[in-house]
C-alpha cells in the first residue's frame, strides 16, 4: 500500500498556557510535538504497511522548525518526508492549508506514485478544526471518512472502524480515500535508538510555492476566508462533580447525603 | 558541558518511555524486589542494551559523553535499571577493548539478537581483592572446563552472555587471572540464589554458579594470565556509567525537594521559607553541580583517549558520595515522609548506597587516584 499520513507539529498543549491579556497561547518556551492525532493516523499507516508491504510517506506544512517533527515520524516507521515551508503560505486558514496540501499530494504522486491511503489526524490539538482532512478529500474529489480508529486492508477492499456516539462502524470505503484518524486502542510505538539515530541524519525535502507551482492567490491571507474576530478563554463553569466511590451503593450514599445537605431534598 | 541536538534526541526519547511505562510501576517493583521484565523488553527494543556495541556488529557505538548523559538520565529515574545497562556496557567495554573479530560477532551477536550481557568478577571472598578469585579454568583438549562461585552478579539469570573473570593459575594469584565470555545457556552454567538487596532493587542479581562447565578455547580473551589487568582497564572506563547514574539521582532528589519544600507548610509558611532549608538545598544543589562536571570531564578524556583513569575514579568516587549526601539530606527535608516508602524519597536513599560500594568501593577508587598520583 502506498500511503501518504498528513502532521502538524503543535505546542505540547499539556505544557501550554494562555496569556491572560491577548488571549493568544504562549508558546515559548514550549516544546513542540507532532499532533497526537496524526501520531496515531501515522501509526496505522506504518501498521498497514508492516502487514502489505509498500510505503508510508508523510507531509507536513510549516517553518522551517517543523522538520524535527516530521524527523520523529521518520524514526517511528515513516519512510519519505516532505516539508511545505513558505511565507505565502503563512496565515493559511483551513481552506488555504487543505488547498496547498491536495495539489501537493497530487503532484507528489509522480514522486511516490499514486495513494491508495491519506491519513490525517481527526484535528490538530491546537487549532481544534478538525477540517483540514475532509476539505482534502474535497479538493482531491476522492472519498473520506473521519473518526477512524482502525483501517483493515482485505483485496480491493478497504474497511475502516469509525468511531460514533454509540460505539462503532465498519465502513468499506473506495481507494484511493482520505481517512482521518481518532484515539486508536492501540499506542504509537516508541521509536529506537537506531531509528533516532538515522532519522537525524536522514534529508527532509522542503519545497517553496515556487517548486509545487501553486497558485498563491489561493494561499496563506489571500487564500483564507476565515477572519478571526476574537479570541478569548471561555469561562470555567464548575457545576458538576464526580462521586467515585469504591462500590456504586458507596457513590449512591455520598450523593444522597450531598443532596440532603443541600436540603434539596 | 554541552548537551547537543543529538545527544538531547536520544535522552528525549528515554526519557519519554521513563516517565511514561516506568515511573508508574518503580515503587512497585521496588517493594517486590522484582525486576520488571516487560520494561526490559523494552529498553532492549529500544536498543538500550547497544550503546557500546560497535556499529560494525549492527551496535550504536555511541561516544562517553552521550553514554554519561544517558546514564544521568536513567539515574533519574531508577538506579536500578540504569545499572543493568551500566553493567551491560562494562561487558562490552571488555569485549571492545580485548576481543578479537570473531569473539566480537559472537559476542555482539548475542547482544544484537536482543539480549542483556552481565560481568562475573565478585566471589564471596574477592571483593576488592580480585587476586582471591577462586574460579578456575583449566585448559582440557579444546575446551577451557570452569568451576566456582560468583556473586552479586547483575544481570544474573536474564543475561544472554557473560564476561567471566576466572584463575587459570591459582598460585600466581592477579597474575593468574584469565578473562573469558560465556553463553548464558552453557551446561553447567548454572544460577544461583537470587539476591535480595537493599536498594536497585529493579535490576536482578544473582550468584552464578560454575560446576564444570565447558567454554570452547577460542573463548578466551586476549591472553591467559592477563585477566586482571583487562579487567581494570574496563573498569578504569566503564565505572563513569557509576557517575553519571549518581549525578541522575542526587539531581532527582533535589528536584523532588525543592517541589517539597515550596508545599509543605510548617509555622504558617512553606519551609522553603526557612534558611536552614535553603543553604542545605542550596550545598545540595552545589554538590551535585560539581559531580556533574567531573562526570562529564571524565567522559570528554575517555573520548579524547587522554589520560582519563584518574578522572573517572574520581568522578565515580565524587558522584557516589555526593548522591549519598544528597538522597540522604533530601530524606531529612521530607522529614517523617521522608522516612515513609509512600514517598520516593527513601528508595532513593537505599540505591545511592550500593553507588559508593559496587564497580569498585570508594575506598579502592581512593587507592587508585592517589596511586596514579604517587606514581608520576
Amino acid at each position: 500500500m502506498n500511503i501518504l499520513v498528513c502532521i502538524k507539529q503543535v505546542p505540547d498543549t499539556t505544557e501550554i498556557k494562555i496569556n491572560p491579556e491577548t488571549n493568544t497561547l504562549m508558546r515559548e518556551g514550549v516544546p513542540s510535538i507532532v499532533n497526537t492525532f496524526d501520531s496515531y493516523a501515522l501509526e496505522l499507516g506504518v501498521r498497514l504497511k508492516e502487514e502489505h508491504g509498500g510505503k508510508v510517506t508523510v507531509m507536513s506544512m510549516g517553518p522551517e522548525q517543523a522538520k524535527a517533527a516530521l524527523k520523529e515520524c521518520l524514526s517511528v516507521g515513516a519512510d519519505e518526508a516532505y516539508l511545505l515551508s513558505d511565507r505565502a503560505f503563512g496565515g493559511s486558514d483551513t481552506l488555504a492549508t487543505s488547498f496547498i496540501l491536495a495539489n501537493f499530494a497530487k503532484q507528489l504522486e509522480n514522486e511516490e506514485g499514486k495513494f491508495d491511503l491519506i491519513l490525517c489526524g481527526k484535528q490538530a490539538i491546537d487549532g481544534d478544526t478538525g477540517q483540514v482532512g475532509p476539505e482534502m478529500a474535497e479538493h482531491l474529489g476522492i472519498a473520506q471518512v473521519t473518526y477512524a480508529t482502525d483501517i483493515k486492508a482485505e483485496g480491493d477492499k478497504t474497511l475502516v472502524k469509525r468511531e460514533n456516539d454509540q460505539g462503532y462502524d465498519w465502513i468499506e470505503v473506495l481507494s484511493p480515500a482520505v481517512i482521518t484518524v481518532t484515539k486508536s486502542d492501540f499506542e504509537p510505538r516508541y521509536a529506537t535508538l537506531k531509528s533516532k539515530i538515522a532519522a537525524n541524519k536522514a534529508e527532509i525535502h522542503v519545497l517553496n510555492s515556487k517548486s509545487i507551482n501553486i497558485d498563491v492567490e489561493k494561499c496563506g491571507l489571500k487564500g483564507s476566508p476565515t477572519k478571526v474576530k476574537k479570541s478569548y478563554t471561555p469561562k470555567k463553569e464548575n457545576n458538576g462533580i464526580i462521586i467515585k466511590e469504591e462500590t456504586a451503593s458507596a457513590s449512591v450514599q455520598t450523593l444522597m447525603r450531598l443532596i440532603a445537605d443541600k436540603k434539596v431534598i | 558541558m554541552e548537551i547537543t541536538n543529538e545527544m538531547r534526541d536520544l535522552g528525549d526519547l528515554i526519557e519519554k518511555y521513563f516517565k511514561n511505562e516506568v515511573d508508574p510501576v518503580v515503587a512497585e517493583y521496588d517493594a517486590r524486589g522484582e525486576y520488571p521484565e516487560k520494561v526490559y523488553n523494552d529498553l532492549i527494543e529500544m536498543g538500550l542494551n547497544l550503546l557500546a556495541v560497535p556499529t560494525e556488529h549492527d551496535g550504536l557505538m555511541v561516544d562517553h559523553k552521550t553514554e554519561t548523559y544517558i546514564a544521568e538520565i536513567l539515574g533519574r529515574h531508577d538506579c536500578g535499571i540504569a545499572s543493568a545497562i551500566g553493567v551491560n556496557n562494562s561487558a562490552c567495554s571488555t569485549m571492545n577493548f580485548f576481543g578479537n573479530d570473531e569473539q566480537k560477532k559472537d559476542f555482539f551477536g548475542i547482544l544484537t539478537s536482543g539480549k542483556l550481557a552481565g560481568f562475573c568478577l565478585t566471589e564471596p571472598n574477592a571483593g576488592s581483592d580480585s587476586a582471591s578469585v577462586k574460579t578456575t579454568a583449566k585448559l582440557d583438549g579444546d575446551e577451557y572446563v570452569l568451576n566456582g562461585t560468583k556473586c552479586f552478579i547483575t544481570n544474573g539469570g536474564i543475561a544472554g552472555v557473560y564476561i567471566v573473570i576466572a584463575s587459570t593459575d591459582l598460585s600466581k594469584g592477579t597474575k593468574g587471572l584469565s578473562v573469558f565470555y560465556v553463553e548464558g545457556n552453557r551446561e553447567g552454567l548454572i544460577i544461583g540464589k537470587h539476591e535480595d538487596k537493599m536498594g536497585i532493587r529493579l535490576s536482578n542479581t544473582t550468584q552464578i554458579i560454575f560446576e564444570d562447565c565447558r567454554i570452547p578455547k577460542d573463548h578466551l580473551i586476549g591472553q591467559e594470565g592477563k585477566g586482571f589487568v583487562y579487567a581494570m582497564k574496563t573498569l578504569g572506563t566503564s565505572r563513569n556509567f557509576v557517575g553519571g547514574m549518581a549525578v541522575g539521582l542526587a539531581q532527582r532528589a533535589i528536584d523532588e525537594c525543592v517541589e517539597y519544600a515550596k508545599s509543605r507548610v510548617q509555622f504558617g509558611k512553606p519551609i522553603a521559607y526557612k534558611q536552614g532549608i535553603q543553604f542545605m538545598l542550596a550545598d545540595m544543589q552545589t554538590q551535585t553541580a560539581a559531580a556533574r562536571e567531573l562526570a562529564y570531564h571524565a567522559a570528554d578524556l575517555i573520548d579524547k583517549n587522554e589520560d582519563y583513569e584518574i578522572y573517572v575514579s574520581m568522578s565515580k568516587l565524587f558522584a557516589s558520595d555526593v548522591a549519598m549526601k544528597v538522597t540522604t539530606d533530601g530524606v531529612q527535608i521530607f522529614g517523617g515522609y521522608g522516612y515513609m516508602k509512600e514517598y520516593p524519597m527513601e528508595k532513593m536513599m537505599r540505591d545511592a548506597k550500593i553507588l559508593q560500594i559496587y564497580e569498585g568501593t570508594n575506598q579502592i577508587q581512593r587507592v587508585v587516584i592517589s596511586n596514579i598520583m604517587l606514581s608520576k
